[in-house]
């Protein structure tokens, strides 16, 4: 696989300059997530109300993939419902272990598909999940995840 | 850093070693690597086999085969023969005093794990205290911890500088009279550090503590010799220095594995049983329960002989010129790549941080240029801690790498740099 297809510039350019960089103080929901093979390690916090994702921040060391992914998470989740928010999880997270194909079946991925191409690389799929797994469990009120072993929530380990 | 590649090779008094011969004796070397050629830089990770062992697997498994130290019959003589002439091999690789000082493993990890069970559990115990150093690799350092918690003892670490050097200052200032092992690596697998270990272990023995040495990455490296280093315990690992997984080695002295508890029980390690009594066999079959992996030890003889062929002085000075010559291109083309690990006596590792880039990405993209290195924390995080660092990408060189594989590396983190900009 070529470069491009991964580290496109929407990439490149979340990745230097992450949307929504912080930390929430009158957060309802946080989760911290570590991918601890490879140290990626960012900590989510997001304001719930009535149903609905309203502010959300992320910070925290990572990779270029997982540093975007949850930059381009926070600007796709904010204003969801937690039930719209839970579908992007589930959508993203197939499309990363390749079941989902983004081009062919419908989903709500829409920009978020640029990371398609993490499916042929599977040392990095976990990169990419991470702040999608710790959305979930910040929104199920889980403290703490790992994409290793049984607290691996999205199974992005089954590969 | 470092003086030219020129200029080292000239001061070598070993001949150099005919790396294009050594390259067609891997066949591994020729696989295409997103239609690029590979670059295996990744070789303190695992190395790549030579033909010549690979024969030996298929000439065993076509017409040697059977269980060993048991039957009488033609198959079972020849297997058992080739392992314990592997086991001599061996002996005289690392210039052990006997052959059965030489225990077959599973690897390093299990070696390490060995003497932890064998020799730890009987003989460290409450308040007592095992050093190890701020260097080492997880597995010599786990097997320790979990002893400390079940016996109630301490662990003390050997600070390093920044260069990654130990000092051995503190080191000295660690003993006590609780002091009871020192478990210390020979080479760093992060940093590539060696560690002057025949210093460290008289220090030891002034205060008449035994010492363990992780050898992983030493003994595919360098000549070892165990009787000059007077090691107490000495662990290393095949698949490091061209040989199977599955096979690794722990040299203990005689006297020491006399006293030691077998590891595992089973067959093989018992000279007879009753419901009442078990009486264990002689050393090294005390501690080789059940059927070991006899293919990968036979192997692993092979292994050595084809390293004795080439030469372990030219295979350690074709390293230092690699290492010699990647250090003059980074301190010459990428000044801002942090190169973490600048020892004065070092192994061919060169561990390196590109600015702004975190090195999981420089992974992928090198290896979409077809160079393999390794990236993450390399199993030993507390090294990661000392540096304030999470994570290095680590270029490890062998005998078969070459100076067009550096430049390879090199221009790919070029292509890292551009990417990022």
């Amino acid at each position: 696989m070529d470069h491009k297809n991964l580290y496109q510039e929407v990439i490149l350019d979340h990745n230097k300059k992450p949307r929504n960089w912080g930390r929430l103080t009158d957060a309802s929901h946080r989760a911290e997530g570590l991918n601890p093979l490879c140290g990626d390690h960012i900590w989510l916090s997001v304001k719930v109300d009535d149903g609905k994702l309203g502010n959300i921040s992320f910070e925290g060391e990572s990779c270029a993939i997982c540093k975007a992914s949850s930059s381009m998470m926070t600007t796709n989740v904010k204003g969801k419902s937690v039930e719209e928010a839970e579908q992007l999880i589930r959508e993203f997270r197939d499309m990363a272990t390749g079941k989902l194909d983004t081009g062919s079946e419908p989903n709500h991925l829409g920009r978020l598909s640029v990371f398609a191409g993490v499916r042929d690389l599977p040392s990095r799929v976990k990169c990419a999940i991470l702040p999608w797994h710790t959305l979930h469990a910040a929104l199920n009120a889980e403290s703490t995840v790992s994409t290793e072993g049984d607290r691996d929530p999205v199974g992005a380990t089954e590969r | 850093m470092s003086s030219s590649s020129s200029v080292l090779k000239a001061a070598h008094p070993v001949a150099a070693i005919d790396v294009e011969r050594i390259r067609a004796d891997f066949p591994i070397l020729n696989v295409k690597v997103n239609g690029k050629p590979l670059a295996y830089l990744d070789n303190a990770a695992s190395s790549q086999m030579p033909q010549p062992v690979i024969d030996r697997f298929v000439r065993y498994q076509t017409a040697e085969h059977a269980n060993i130290h048991r039957g009488v019959h033609y198959l079972s003589e020849v297997a058992t023969a080739a392992y314990e002439a592997a086991r001599v091999r061996i002996q005289r690789f690392i210039n052990a005093r006997e052959a059965r000082e030489i225990v077959y493993t599973r690897g390093t990890t299990t070696s390490i794990n060995l003497v932890m069970h064998g020799y730890g559990r009987q003989f460290i115990g409450r308040d007592d205290e095992i050093i190890v150093s701020q260097l080492e690799h997880h597995s010599n350092i786990v097997p320790w911890q979990m002893l400390c918690e079940e016996k109630g003892a301490r662990l003390r670490v050997i600070p390093c500088n920044d260069a990654g050097e130990l000092l051995l200052e503190e080191y000295a200032k660690l003993f006590n009279s609780h002091t009871k092992l020192v478990a210390v690596t020979h080479v760093s697998n992060a940093l590539g550090t060696i560690n002057p270990i025949k210093e460290m272990v008289a220090t030891a023995h002034q205060q008449g503590v035994p010492v363990l040495v992780d050898g992983a990455q030493a003994v595919p490296h360098m000549k070892v010799d165990v009787q000059d280093l007077d090691c107490d315990f000495y662990a290393f690992s095949g698949h490091k220095m061209c040989g199977p997984t599955g096979i690794g080695v722990l040299y203990a002295k005689a006297s020491l594995l006399e006293k030691m508890k077998p590891f595992e029980g089973g067959g093989d390690m018992i000279v007879s049983v009753t419901f009442e009594k078990t009486a264990y066999n002689v050393i090294p079959h005390k501690f080789e329960a059940g059927t070991p992996p006899i293919a990968a030890a036979i192997c692993l003889g092979a292994t050595i002989d084809y390293l004795e062929s080439v030469g372990m002085d030219g295979i350690a000075a074709h390293e230092q010129d690699l290492l010699a010559y990647a250090n003059d291109a980074f301190a010459e083309e990428l000044k801002d790549v942090r190169i973490v690990g600048t020892a004065a006596h070092k192994a061919g590792v060169l561990s390196f941080a590109v600015k702004g880039v975190h090195p999981h990405d420089v992974g992928t993209i090198l290896n979409e240029q077809g160079v393999a290195v390794r990236t993450g924390h390399h199993c030993a995080q507390p090294v990661m801690q000392r540096f304030g660092i999470p994570a290095t990408a680590r270029a490890s060189f062998y005998l078969y790498n070459t100076l067009a594989e550096i430049d390879a590396l090199v221009a790919g983190i070029h292509k890292v740099r551009k990417i990022f900009g």
